[in-house]
């Protein structure tokens, strides 16, 4: 079929006020796309790493987890892209568990009166972002030595 | 005048009966993942050592191997269904939207296959040097 450039569009979201309902419907697709990427290509290469015997794993450490005293500028540079990484998957983790959750609620009918929904839509986002702190502390006081 | 009879003419036009079966999987991994994501986590926390020798052993027992492989094979499926649906409806072109469903499930298979086959492979002939 040819294209119409010219036909009518519909209203996109950039003419609709924001709200948590909206917020977390596309927050799912993009925390499930970071997950689907950047989390599971971490995770094959720390199983990978662990598979492939102590030196493989020594370099893992060395550009995902931390370069030591001696690590070279790109190990370190590596050392943060990580890190944010790290925050972003961890972040999209919780957030697509907590709004998976509640599409399982959507699903069998309820939840969906205006008030509840948008509650439930809110409380995804405020409970991602305590989970993701309550790690990043975690982390930090154990591994990285900060606190 | 159509002469068939009226089961010949309706036959092949209804539904394939397979409508919800995309959605139904979709919750099913969904739930499985709640599951082995949660132990994953877990997990996590409960590793008493982050060297490597007692991770390779950590990961060679059966109880963590098997739900480990279990982990990799429902997250691979359920990132087929969920960035199949992102391709379905962003990506308008249609040689571009095959394209991208190929590279999908590339992707998504051989991802699963490596992981599966590094745990396997750990669990089966023992940590290495």
């Amino acid at each position: 079929m040819a294209k119409n450039p010219n036909r009518p569009l519909s209203p996109h979201l950039q003419v609709y006020r924001w709200s948590p309902q909206m917020a977390v419907s596309i927050f799912h697709r993009a925390t499930g796309f970071v997950l689907a990427t950047a989390g599971m290509m971490t995770l094959l290469w720390w199983l990978s790493a662990i598979g492939g015997g102590a030196e493989s794993y020594a370099t893992f450490v060395k550009y995902v987890v931390s370069a030591g005293t001696d690590g070279s500028a790109v190990q370190i540079a590596s050392n943060w892209f990580f890190r944010l990484v790290a925050l972003a998957v961890t972040f999209s983790f919780f957030q697509h568990l907590a709004s998976g959750l509640r599409h399982l609620v959507l699903d069998i009918g309820a939840g969906y009166e205006l008030k509840t929904n948008r509650t439930w839509a809110s409380v995804a986002f405020v409970a991602a972002f305590f989970a993701t702190a309550f790690v990043a502390l975690f982390v930090a006081s154990r591994f990285i030595g900060v606190l | 005048m159509d002469s068939r009879t009226n089961i010949g003419r309706v036959r092949g036009l209804g539904s394939a009966k397979h409508g919800g079966e995309h959605w139904l999987k979709q919750r099913l991994t969904a739930v499985g993942n709640v599951l082995l994501t949660t132990w994953f986590v877990l997990s996590l926390f409960m590793i008493p050592s982050f060297e490597h020798g007692a991770l390779a052993q950590w990961l060679a027992q059966p109880l963590v191997a098997v739900p480990m492989i279990l982990m990799i094979a429902n997250i691979f499926s359920h990132v087929k269904l969920g960035l199949q649906v992102l391709i379905e409806d962003y990506v308008h072109d249609e040689g571009l939207k095959f394209a991208s469903m190929t590279l999908l499930n590339f992707y998504v298979i051989a991802s699963a296959v490596f992981g599966i086959f590094v745990v396997a492979k750990l669990a089966f002939t023992g940590a290495p040097a």
